[in-house]
């Protein structure tokens, strides 16, 4: 048993904290989400330099790491700084690409490690998160390749995306697609969003693609699909666990300065208690953070349990940090000036991707209900 | 025990049914609905109306241009009119101010501000908070020296004010400020009424985390405020200060609010899907709700039986921290639920986002636009008006002594 970082994540997390410290400080990070594009191109290209984006993918594909644990390093850095780059959408398209191992799409993983090219995943839809059967955009074969129909909503990036891996609904079930952003027929209807950043709705009008461009047909996209996204959900914990520990560290510093009544805050017995509450929850997403990405390496069940439970961890905790961090600050807490405000609003927002903490208990719920119907089965054939 | 109005409350609510029918202009109803943001021009807009019909200045007597009101019958009034979605009166003149210059204002001063009030000549704005001074008020700095100089009696003022709610479009401010700096806290403090047009006084916004800027910082410098605006006694405006703020006790639970926060997010889960199915149907976020629901439910009945207090002429003890603090609680609760509902597009920001005219055949649910906003602003009413810390340390207080 060992909790301690490896000494190769320790080197990680301090190079990325270090470039981070003196290249992307809270003023700078507000003029970024400022702009019409929300993201800077220097920024992005120097995180592929210091290996942000190599550390989440393996040795095969040109990677140095893309275990849990190297995901888990990169964002809770990046969700210390409340980094806004689209490295999440690059991350899960380049692995869902490296995954496959089609020789044809080589090339493109080749140039989003490089940080030539920037991806995301266009999945979500509007009212329906993630459940890969109720995705409405549809593909069909045509004469061309594939003809694509839909639309798809508050996709991170979109905009800025070089290429978009869409998930479409096929005659046979749920397919995901490569889909360059210069296709004719594709418009994004970009917007600013409220926790920095940006995104866009992504129209698809009679999109055609070669048949190439297909990177897993029915029957592999969906458990690709899951597999993708257990890593976004590995990365926004991790972001949000990071942007968690700025927020609590910044409000005992507040409470400890702060006065009224004659005295400093911090000697308040009763604000105490609602420190140590949140330390204790704090402290509780660490571990569910630690769970999930030691989770990757593990069969599917016990795998999406530990990433559903983490998720929910997240989405419940986030909320109430988010919350009290501001309370505890009292008027000061809720101005724009102050960087906490923006680390409550990126913890309250990362529930709003990948599925809700009512989403993910709900399906934590299900995955238990699996596997004792498993267990069941399995004890009954051992007995037979 | 009997939990209904009399034959002339439900008879009065009807009265104000009719009005909100047929006097609220739909355009302000539509923007309180959403949650979209009321310019000055709209509540000078609302502030007539009401004024026509004699409701402005809904705590105020008969004898100065009020309706004297019960206090039940202000709360059905406040109820319906936030029920029927209409703006809520900006409160510092008319809700405020008024009743306290009713109490301890001169004659002259009443009749020269109380007029000006219901006609829309002033707009007050209220500085009480410092930036050393927020839950602990009477640690307040600002100071006022008593001189004469060559026009008369005077106060000269100095310091700052913060999170002073729409200062931007006041011309006039009422505020705490120390007039003896040897006296005991609450002891030394007196209560002015400052010309915002008077040179050294200076407004810089605070835009908060929502991007909105409804609050503001009020800087004094060498200010010279006629002695006639001291209202009451010089050293007692701690007093004067008190009443205003218990001032609002029919109104500080949010019950009307709260109940048309409710019934438009119920609307909007039967609407949206989530898994295939209205949001509505989803177990979890059933629950969700139905805990707030049956929260309010108990706080309409908590808000009824300070009301009965109230009428009986009873003062006022630990209740109105108790409305505020559940109260708030539960309108940020309904906020909280709204956003959620959203899904994932509680994150585009107010004026880009989708499916709100601007881009035609976007899918976003009503009221997707604000929700997030709204969630995050309305964190405000836990810490503003005394903060619920505050006022449990007043119910502690009360209940244990110390």
């Amino acid at each position: 048993m060992n909790f301690e970082q490896s000494s190769e994540h320790k080197m990680l997390a301090d190079s990325l904290d270090r470039f981070l410290s003196e290249n992307y400080s809270f003023e700078t990070r507000m003029s970024i989400v400022q702009r019409g594009d929300g993201f800077s191109l220097d920024i992005w290209t120097k995180l592929v330099e210091i290996g942000a984006l190599a550390a989440l993918f393996p040795e095969e594909a040109g990677g140095f790491g893309g275990r849990g644990f190297d995901i888990a390093t990169v964002f809770e850095s990046l969700g210390r700084k409340l980094v806004v780059e689209p490295i999440m959408g690059t991350m899960m398209v380049g692995r869902a690409i490296e995954a496959v191992k089609n020789e044809a799409h080589r090339s493109l993983l080749a140039s989003l490690m490089e940080g030539d090219l920037i991806a995301a995943l266009a999945h979500d839809e509007p009212g329906e998160p993630v459940a890969p059967q109720q995705v409405t955009v549809s593909a069909e074969h045509s004469a061309d390749g594939w003809l694509i129909q839909g639309r798809k909503a508050v996709v991170p990036y979109a905009a800025v995306a070089n290429v978009l891996l869409v998930s479409a609904m096929t005659l046979d079930g749920v397919a995901l697609i490569l889909v360059p952003s210069n296709s004719p027929g594709l418009s994004t209807l970009p917007y600013s969003v409220i926790d920095g950043g940006c995104a866009a709705d992504v129209i698809f009008d009679r999109v055609v693609v070669p048949r190439d461009a297909l990177l897993a047909g029915p029957g592999l996209a969906d458990s690709l699909l899951e597999q993708i996204q257990g890593l976004g959900l590995v990365a926004l914990c991790a972001e949000a666990l990071g942007a968690m520990d700025v927020a609590i560290r910044d409000t005992i510093q507040y409470l400890q300065t702060r006065r009224q009544f004659g005295t400093e805050l911090s000697n308040f017995q009763a604000l105490q208690h609602r420190v140590a509450d949140l330390v204790i929850e704090i402290e509780q997403v660490r571990s569910a953070v630690i769970n999930a990405a030691a989770s990757l390496d593990q069969l599917r069940i016990p795998r999406e349990r530990a990433l559903s439970s983490a998720k929910f961890t997240v989405g419940r905790v986030g909320a109430r940090v988010a919350e009290e961090c501001i309370q505890l600050h009292g008027g000061i807490g809720m101005s724009w000036e102050l960087p906490l405000a923006h680390y409550a609003k990126r913890l309250v927002m990362i529930d709003h991707q990948h599925g809700d903490q009512d989403f993910h208990l709900a399906r934590f719920m299900a995955l238990n209900g699996a596997e004792s119907a498993c267990l069941s089965r399995c004890s009954r054939r051992g007995r037979e | 025990m009997d939990l209904n109005f009399s034959q002339e409350e439900i008879a009065f609510r009807d009265e104000v049914r009719s009005f909100l029918d047929t006097r609220l202009p739909r355009h302000l109803a539509d923007k309180v609905r959403e949650g979209a943001h009321l310019t000055k021009a709209d509540m000078q807009e609302w502030h007539a109306i009401l004024q026509q019909r004699g409701w402005l200045a809904s705590h105020w007597p008969k004898e100065w241009g009020g309706p004297g009101w019960t206090p039940i019958e202000k709360f059905l009034f406040e109820n319906e009119c936030a029920q029927a979605y209409a703006p809520r009166p900006v409160p510092f003149g008319t809700h405020m101010l008024g009743p306290a210059l009713i109490k301890y204002g001169t004659e002259e001063q009443k009749r020269r501000w109380l007029p000006r009030m219901l006609d829309g000549s002033d707009w007050w704005c209220q500085g009480y908070s410092e930036p050393g001074a927020g839950s602990d008020l009477a640690a307040l700095t600002t100071s006022a020296v008593r001189r004469t100089d060559e026009r008369g009696e005077c106060y000269v003022v100095n310091g700052q004010k913060i999170w002073t709610t729409l200062a931007q479009h006041a011309n006039m401010i009422f505020c705490l400020v120390r007039t003896d700096p040897q006296a005991k806290k609450q002891e030394g403090i007196s209560f002015l009424l400052v010309d915002m047009k008077t040179s050294g006084v200076e407004v810089r916004p605070i835009i908060t985390l929502d991007g909105a800027h409804d609050v503001n910082e009020v800087f004094f410098t060498d200010v010279r405020v006629p002695a006639e605006n001291l209202v009451g006694m010089e050293n007692k405006g701690w007093d004067c200060a008190k009443y205003l703020l218990t001032f609002e006790r029919t109104d500080i639970a949010g019950v009307g609010q709260s109940v048309a926060a409710l019934s438009r997010l119920r609307q909007l889960a039967g609407t949206v899907h989530r898994g295939g199915r209205p949001l509505l149907q989803d177990p979890l976020f059933a629950a969700r709700l139905a805990r707030v629901e049956i929260e309010l439910e108990n706080m309409k009945t908590t808000n009824l039986r300070v009301l009965a207090s109230a009428a009986r002429g009873a003062a006022p003890g630990v209740e109105t921290s108790i409305l505020k603090i559940r109260g708030t609680e539960i309108r940020q609760e309904i906020t909280s639920l709204n956003r959620r509902a959203m899904g994932v597009y509680a994150r585009p920001l107010p004026e880009a986002s989708p499916g709100d005219g601007q881009s035609p055949g976007l899918s976003a649910p009503q009221g997707a636009a604000s929700a997030a906003a709204q969630y995050f602003n309305q964190r405000k009413l836990s810490i503003f008006g005394g903060s619920n810390e505050i006022q449990k340390n007043i119910i502690a207080k009360m209940m244990m002594g110390r």
